[in-house]
């Protein structure tokens, strides 16, 4: 899978299960695009195989495109159709268009369906996107990176729009650049970097979080001290007795975990290859 | 819905957005209205010399209807797809089941309602403010014109896309283009007030070949109402647009 002479992604093997909620992680440039690009049908490989819904992308036709919806990374809309007039338009060019007030619905605008996509604010205009892969009541959704660039309040919502699709039984392909989205909203999480695979799994036990190192911090004589440990209970008992024995306070004591952001920023920074 | 009925539906939204924006109800619509009004105003009264003596007001009425035309097509959809192929709509629709040829239909549809509009529009306001009489007996060979020449004046503005980088460049790249072209075909300025030397570069172009075919369909003053030799040459530009239109048109955006 490769454009110009450079490989944008390379030996990705993924599998994407009915009914979940997919989330493909990682920093901007690292391949994320290119490969939903393929599943997509968009873009063409210069290798592996590739199924979707039981077809090659590259061939599928019409049938295929009924089943899925796209939302694109940077997709506005029609400046002078309003919510309804674009998903109806929309809704034209399926067999089996869900009813556009349901559409609606789904997206929470209903306040706002005879408003121009011009005067909508971003987080609605984001909205009105997804609603308009929606239309063709698809069962699966590519959604490239949906709330990069928003405000809190816009990503909570359009969050809780994903969120609705799981229930409704959609399989939904997200990708993203933000851990936290992939936690919130994803059933499994692949997180890629510099092209390649670097870590699967579910949000929880993802990167083997749990069998990390751990850092304990602390300041002894006005310096700072940080101990990195496979063994904490052992360096622990080690320290404290030292301290006890010496009749010493341990300043700022602190014992940490590795977040999953710190899992996710060493994964995708070890594995930053010169491009 | 079949391939006709979705041709449709695309095209009613398409008139939808046309008639919303302002940028194209002005110069595809105004523009050539107040060219006119400005050309009748200036030039009423005289007789330019042109198959054997034509009134200037009859002149401008032929003329400025293929500014309109060429207006409602070439420039409004290089204009437009440009911009929706960089905003992604283009790419988006791709994504859905709707046929590629379905939508561009739609919107060439879109283009020659409006050029058929501008022609009403332009013979109404020629007939009422200045007695220029429409020629109805003519009328099969106005519509012959007006159908090849939108048609490939569309061809052409698809094909001109492929050479637009950004939305910012359509605008001037599209006027960068036609505006030299009206003045130098006769359109603006009268013909006998043009060198010849002008008039045979212009005639490298098809706007200067569709005027012309479209002047004698419209004013009775000399020889037949088709143009066969020009309406030819406007053809195979056309012709030579649709090829380059299909081999080079793209649906994704070319920034970002």
């Amino acid at each position: 899978m490769s454009y110009g002479s450079t490989e944008a992604v390379r030996g990705i093997d993924l599998e994407v299960n009915r009914g979940e909620v997919f989330a493909f992680l990682g920093p901007n440039g690292a391949g994320k695009t290119t490969t939903v690009e393929i599943l997509e049908g968009y873009r063409r490989r210069t290798g592996g195989e590739v199924s979707v819904l039981g077809e090659d992308p590259q061939r599928a036709g019409r049938d295929w495109r009924e089943r899925i919806g796209i939302v694109l990374q940077s997709g506005r809309l029609d400046p002078y159709l309003t919510v309804r007039e674009s998903l109806d338009l929309y809704a034209g060019y399926f067999r089996n268009p869900r009813p556009t007030e349901d559409v609606i619905a789904l997206i929470g605008l209903e306040g706002k369906a005879d408003e121009r996509a011009s005067r909508l604010s971003g987080g609605q205009q984001r909205r009105l996107d997804v609603g308009m892969a929606l239309v063709g009541d698809p069962e699966l959704l590519f959604l490239d990176e949906p709330t990069t660039g928003f405000d809190p309040s816009a990503r909570r919502q359009a969050w809780d729009v994903i969120a609705g699709l799981r229930d409704l039984g959609k399989t939904v392909f997200l990708t993203t650049h933000y851990m936290d989205e992939a936690q919130r909203l994803a059933d499994r999480v692949t997180i890629i970097a510099a092209g390649q695979i670097v870590a699967q799994g579910t949000p929880e036990d993802l990167g083997e979080r749990d069998a990390g190192e751990t850092t304990i911090r602390y300041r002894s004589q006005g310096q700072e001290v940080v101990l990195q440990t496979a063994t904490p209970v052992q360096t622990l008992n080690e320290l404290t007795s030292k301290a006890l024995a010496n009749g010493e306070e341990l300043d700022g004591l602190e014992v940490t975990r590795p977040s999953l952001e710190d899992v996710y920023l060493e994964l995708t920074a070890s594995s930053e290859a010169p491009r | 819905m079949n391939g006709l009925a979705l041709v449709g539906h695309q095209f009613r939204y398409d008139q939808k957005a046309f008639w919303r924006n302002p940028a194209s109800v002005f110069f595809t619509v105004m523009f050539p209205v107040i060219v006119f009004l400005i050309l009748a105003v200036v030039f009423n009264g005289e007789t330019i010399d042109v198959r054997g003596g034509v009134e200037a007001t009859t002149y401008y009425v032929p003329a400025i209807m293929s500014l309109a035309i060429i207006s409602a097509t070439m420039q409004t959809l290089a204009m437009t797809l440009v911009i929706a192929r960089e905003d992604g709509r283009l790419k988006r629709g791709r994504g859905t089941p709707m046929p590629p040829w379905v939508f561009i239909a739609g919107r060439v549809g879109n283009s020659i309602v409006v050029a058929l509009m501008m022609l009403v529009l332009l013979a109404a306001i020629g007939g009422v403010l200045y007695g220029v009489s429409v020629p109805w007996d003519r009328l099969p060979a106005i519509l012959l014109a007006l159908v090849v020449g939108a048609a490939s004046f569309c061809c052409l503005g698809i094909a001109l896309t492929a050479l637009i980088p950004s939305q910012d460049a359509a605008a001037a790249i599209v006027n960068a283009m036609l505006l030299p072209l009206y003045f130098l075909s006769g359109v603006f300025i009268p013909e006998d007030q043009l060198p010849s030397g002008v008039i045979a570069f212009a005639d490298l172009f098809p706007v200067r070949h569709f005027f012309d075919a479209f002047f004698d369909a419209y004013v009775p003053a000399g020889g037949p109402a088709v143009s066969w030799d020009n309406l030819a040459v406007v053809a195979a530009w056309g012709i030579a647009g649709l090829l380059l239109a299909v081999r080079f048109f793209r649906w994704t955006p070319r920034s970002g």
